[in-house]
């Protein structure tokens, strides 16, 4: 490849330290033809979903960019008064909690004293749930303490989980548990 | 958080996150808000930009000191001498805002002649019965009130407290018109004469003493903290899990409440108490609860005995001639059994409440892992988004609790280790757990990640915030929602002809949500709405919970929310930004109560309602325009003058005057003295954790009396003096997070970007402690205690400096507890090492204070594990009785009760099904799970003696 002695000039980037409006040198000074002719993720984003942390309390807002159906970025959203667009590290790594391949996406079943994990359609595992649910909730029912104080209960399931959930779901766990009489619901507010 | 709403009526961060920024100090203490909370930590900064002194008060040097204007090294589990002694010096030299106090707390109040505090029964408070290891609370009431006790527990089954953390939303119930004051504070039985002797032995020298802080720095402390309060300025006490994970907790954080009512930095700008929690919805999930002991908006679950009948249950939450906004308690009740059973809850059968499942004592999840041990009782169990295997204490009574379950279902996003102990936990490596004996049947579904999904999660501040759906979820991931949805139509459909009474609330239950797409997803939306709460004769959705009615005719999922979904807009989903609005952004998302985001803002203007001063002025009322006004939405009856006072015999909201800020509070005031509400102390007190290497110097009175025990061999306490044997657990460990890592590591072990920040467990020592243990920097070394053995590589750091405590040196080693055997980065598990004791008020464990022993080198392989455990529990007379004593005074009396006695007495679960002598015999950690197919769960697993007559004397007898 050729090129004109002006055009190796201009390409140094001291040159353009010098000569441009980026004097340390940080910013366009720097950039190199190939970093030119990139362009962002975000910029070729089909769609952009508001969001939110899914890490800790503080609730930083993020900014999801999809692309084609997939998520393609995620970044700090800087209308949020109170984060201002800033992701910590955890909040960061979020597209990699969405797209990496510690994610299992199908059903897996240990079935008693089993060694494997086996595959099961999701259909199947739950028939399966709703099956066992009903006998253990029947299992561990209790009518009455034996002084004869109403309990309408079972002890016979527990549940443990809600601070990474949405406040709908809690809604709907705690509403589906208390209409089957299951009380022994919990969550990390205890941990 | 019943620390917070004993003393203010709300179990939340009182302010915003940008809040900060308005305050002239800021202490932070029980938190490493730079690294746990990091982009929060931004406000911090402005503060300081702005001239705001911070101060950080922890046992181990952070990034947060590193950023403080002073650092202040404490010993883990003493903060409550700290703040007792900043207490006494504002109280003995009259420093505190006493126009705020005597218009706005209750310090003038007079409390009855029979409450008698640890300064005349060594530590203890009235009423205290180590029979049952709980209080009678009848002698801490308000001169008149006697009568009013918090009830207590019936049985001997349990101590349990559920009224304690009923008091996220609203103060205990006390009767207002019978009050007595003594506003010129000199009657002996006021609050403010109570609190001055109570808090008389909290001196500087004490702080010395106790904390291991030199007197210079103590005096820097609580002079930057009284100097920057008051009429012109304010300060911010903000703290989160270092405190919450206390066997004594809740007193943390009523001794911060207290502390920040008397210098008036409550409901003004730059004031208040920051509640910083760990998970993005844990707030949201206390307000609609996944908790055994709540309903939504912090109505408590229904009892057997104490809640027979709906108006019962009604009633002893408005309490009588109670004041506040709990007087329409019948409304939110009503409005949530309409929500849930819709048309089938009527007047007529008090809208299905007596059909409610009901409790009677404590359900908790550590009582839950002790009954899965236990066998026979719980059959199934679901994990929702939580890895009890890594983040619960003691890991290994989790573990082996699931190895004896007959199905687990696990939701979450990866193969967690709750999911795949039967085949790679520790006790796979010591054959306790044997894959092909052990019956546990397990479902793995895949959940959907955040951004699959759309809905709300409540941040730390009681901010909700709508998250749009981005994308499907891939798979067989599906959302929570799609799981319980149709797990419950699922339910209903084969239930549904069913004529037993015992399937009729399931049948009733409203069920009816439209689902959409391909994966039958049903709407957050849907259910956003039902929460808000309708109109139910106009089918209108409600404006606030002031619009709820107690006669039928209104519905609200959770009567705290309701206004999310005012005029048909989802409020959450608001996202006008930041720099467009003023500092609170009203316009972003929306804050529980009623978009208020500062707490209790009536408190910053004075009784006449004008600012204290222009500088903090937040709200204030506007005579000519007859209203309340200002930065925020006010956080009282908007039209209600300050000269407002109650008709006699009013009760609810009309017996709130115009000058009572606590609006939901039974006396509209903030409770310095707590009577009610708090099952430990209406005062707090100090007690030296459950293990501690150190004998109490505060008082006789060595740990928490009413503190939960759940004892078994799996479960065992180190003695602390006077027992013997602490000696052969001589180090404190404490735990925390790192910023790369979030909680049990689900969501971050196996990411390769955190796991690479962050790619090993680790152990910080001081040179000290290095130096006396022969510990390699960079080399290995491993923690012991009478429950695990957990290895990590040593970082040797000044970070952890050693404490002079009582004229000698004490060592703290400090462990993130984020690891497992799953994801890229793998390591012990860290929680291992805890034991089960809880705060009798909220049931949470002691994490952050325990003793331990440390040693150079890899932990032993195998069974070997077990072995030395063995050998720890021998050398130090570890049994089932050791640390489980309630009353000191009690065992140092030689006619007193003695250790096994006092450990058989109560409701802790400790003695349940023991003989006395049975309690001194050290007990081998070994636990076998041995099951075949058609096996009943094992029941009752008896653990092998090791030692039946260990050294049971007292330390220097
Ligand atoms: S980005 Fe970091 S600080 Fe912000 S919410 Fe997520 S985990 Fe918390």
């Amino acid at each position: 490849m050729r090129v004109g002695v002006r055009t190796f000039i201009e390409g140094w980037p001291v040159y353009r330290q010098l000569t441009g409006n980026d004097p340390l040198g940080r910013g366009a000074a720097a950039q190199s033809a190939r970093s030119r002719s990139l362009t962002p993720r975000t910029a070729e984003a089909d769609s952009v979903a508001k969001s939110v942390c899914p890490y800790c309390a503080v609730g930083c807002g993020q900014r999801v960019f999809v692309k084609d159906g997939r998520v393609t970025q995620i970044e700090g959203d800087p209308d949020s008064p109170h984060s201002r667009g800033r992701l910590c590290p955890k909040g960061s790594a979020s597209e990699q909690l969405v797209n990496g391949d510690q994610r299992v996406r199908t059903v897996k079943y240990r079935r008693p004293y089993g060694t494997e994990w086996e595959d099961l359609d999701l259909e199947t595992a739950m028939e399966m749930i709703v099956d066992r649910t009903i006998e253990a909730r029947r299992r561990g029912w209790q009518d009455a303490d034996d002084r004869g104080n109403r309990l309408n209960r079972t002890m016979g399931i527990a549940s443990l989980g809600g601070a990474t959930l949405d406040n709908e779901e809690n809604y709907l766990i705690k509403k589906l548990f208390t209409a089957m009489g299951a009380i022994q619901v919990e969550n990390q507010a205890r941990i | 958080m019943p620390g917070l709403g004993a003393s203010f009526g709300r179990g939340g961060a009182t302010g915003d996150l940008q809040d900060l920024s308005n305050a002239d100090v800021i202490v932070i203490q029980g938190s490493n808000m730079a690294e746990c909370h990091p982009v929060g930590f931004q406000w911090v900064m402005e503060a300081k930009a702005r001239g705001a002194k911070v101060i950080h008060i922890d046992p181990r040097f952070t990034r947060t000191s590193a950023l403080a204007d002073s650092y202040v090294p404490i010993r883990s589990g003493t903060d409550i001498v700290l703040l007792g002694a900043i207490i006494n010096r504002v109280l003995t030299q009259e420093r505190d805002f006493r126009e705020y106090v005597l218009a706005y707390t209750n310090a003038s109040w007079l409390v009855s002649e029979d409450f008698e505090g640890p300064e005349d029964l060594d530590g203890l408070f009235s009423g205290f019965d180590s029979d049952t290891r709980s209080y009678d609370t009848a002698s801490w009431q308000y001169a008149g009130a006697e009568e009013d006790g918090d009830e207590q527990e019936e049985t001997a089954e349990s101590t349990e407290s559920e009224s304690g953390h009923a008091m996220g939303a609203g103060g205990a119930s006390v009767d207002h018109e019978s009050i007595r004051r003594d506003e010129t504070l000199q009657d002996p039985r006021t609050v403010w004469q109570v609190m001055k002797r109570h808090f008389s032995r909290y001196t500087p020298e004490m702080v010395q003493e106790v904390c291991g802080i030199p007197t210079d720095l103590f005096e820097e402390v609580a002079e930057a903290w009284i100097t920057n309060s008051g009429r012109e300025k304010t300060g911010v006490l903000v703290y989160s899990v270092g405190w919450t994970q206390r066997g004594t907790g809740v007193q943390y954080i009523r001794a911060g409440a207290i502390l920040q009512l008397l210098l008036g930095n409550m409901g003004r700008p730059g004031g208040g108490v920051m509640a910083l929690r760990g998970h993005a919805s844990i707030q949201g999930s206390t307000d609609i609860p996944t908790l055994y002991n709540l309903l939504p908006g912090y109505l408590q679950m229904p009892h057997a005995t104490r809640h027979p009948s709906l108006a019962a249950y009604v009633d002893a939450i408005k309490g009588a001639n109670q004041k506040g906004f709990w007087g329409n308690a019948d409304a939110y009740t009503v409005s949530l059994l309409k929500a849930y059973f819709g048309d089938a809850a009527t007047a007529e059968n008090d809208y299905l409440f007596d059909a409610l499942p009901k409790i009677d004592g404590d359900h908790g999840t550590y009582g839950q892992v002790m009954d899965m041990i236990e066998g026979g009782k719980i059959f199934g169990y679901f994990l929702l988004g939580q890895n009890p295997a890594v983040g619960s204490a003691n890991g290994r009574a989790q573990r082996l609790g699931m190895a004896n379950l007959d199905w687990l279902v696990v939701r979450d996003l990866v193969m967690i280790e709750s999911a795949t102990f039967w085949k790679d936990a520790p006790e796979v490596e010591t054959g306790e757990i044997v894959p092909e004996q052990c019956r546990t049947e397990v479902f793995f579904l895949p959940a959907a990640s955040h951004v699959e999904k759309e809905g709300t999660f409540t941040q730390t501040q009681r901010l909700l915030q709508w998250r749009e759906k981005a994308v499907n979820p891939p798979g067989d991931c599906r959302s929570e929602l799609w799981f319980f949805y149709h797990l419950g139509r699922r339910m209903r459909e084969k239930l549904s002809g069913s004529t037993d009474p015992r399937d009729r609330l399931l049948l009733d239950v409203t069920w009816d949500y439209p689902v959409h797409g391909e994966e039958q997803e049903p709407s957050s939306a849907d259910v956003l709405r039902e929460i808000n709460g309708y109109d139910l004769t106009s089918g209108e959705l409600v404006p606030g919970f002031t619009a709820l009615k107690a006669d039928g005719s209104t519905s609200s999922g959770c009567w705290i929310y309701s206004g999310v979904y005012a005029d048909d807009v989802n409020q959450a989903a608001r996202r006008k930004p930041g720099r467009e609005q003023s500092l609170h952004a009203p316009e972003w998302g929306w804050a529980w109560p009623m978009n208020r985001r500062v707490l209790y803002n009536r408190a910053s203007a004075d009784p006449e309602g004008r600012p204290w001063s222009e500088r903090k002025a937040l709200v204030w009322w506007d005579e000519d325009a007859g209203r309340w006004v200002g930065d925020d939405v006010p956080d009282f009856e908007v039209t209600k003058p300050p000269s407002y006072r109650p008709p006699e015999g009013a009760t609810g909201v009309a017996a709130i005057a115009g000058d009572d800020p606590f609006i939901m509070q039974s006396d509209g005031k903030g409770w310095l003295y707590a009577p009610k509400g708090v099952v430990d102390g209406p005062l707090p007190a100090h007690y030296e954790p459950a293990e501690s290497p150190f004998r109490n110097t505060v008082y006789t009175q060595q740990q928490n009396p009413a503190r939960e025990l759940y004892t078994n061999h799996l479960n065992q306490v180190h003695p602390s003096p006077p027992e013997r044997g602490s000696e052969v657990f001589p180090f404190v460990w404490v735990t925390s997070r790192l910023t790369e890592h979030h909680t049990a590591g689900g969501m971050s072990r196996y990411l390769p970007y955190l796991a690479e920040l962050q790619p090993a467990l680790f152990m910080e020592v001081s040179p000290e402690l290095a130096a006396l243990r022969g510990l390699e920097h960079l080399g290995w070394a491993h923690a012991v205690t009478a429950r695990a053995v957990v290895e990590a590589r040593v970082l040797v750091t000044d970070r952890l400096a050693p404490l002079r405590v009582q004229d000698r040196e004490v060592h703290q080693i400090w462990m993130p507890y984020h690891w497992g055997a799953g994801g890229l980065t793998t390591g012990d598990v860290v929680n291992d090492l805890a034991h089960l004791t809880l705060d009798p008020n909220v049931h949470i464990q002691e994490f952050k204070a325990g003793t331990c022993d440390v040693q150079p080198g890899r932990r032993p392989r195998g069974a070997a594990v077990l072995d030395l455990i063995d050998a720890y529990r021998v050398r130090g007379g570890v049994t089932m009785s050791s640390g489980s004593v309630a009353v000191t005074a009690e065992l140092l009396h030689p006619d007193g009760k003695d250790r096994g006695e006092q450990a058989m007495a109560g409701a802790t679960g400790t003695g349940t099904g023991h003989r006395a002598e049975d309690m001194e015999k050290v007990l081998s950690v070994r636990h076998d799970i041995r099951s075949r197919p058609g096996d009943p769960q094992q029941h009752g697993v008896p653990a092998v003696v090791i030692d039946d007559d260990p050294d049971t004397s007292l330390e220097g007898s």
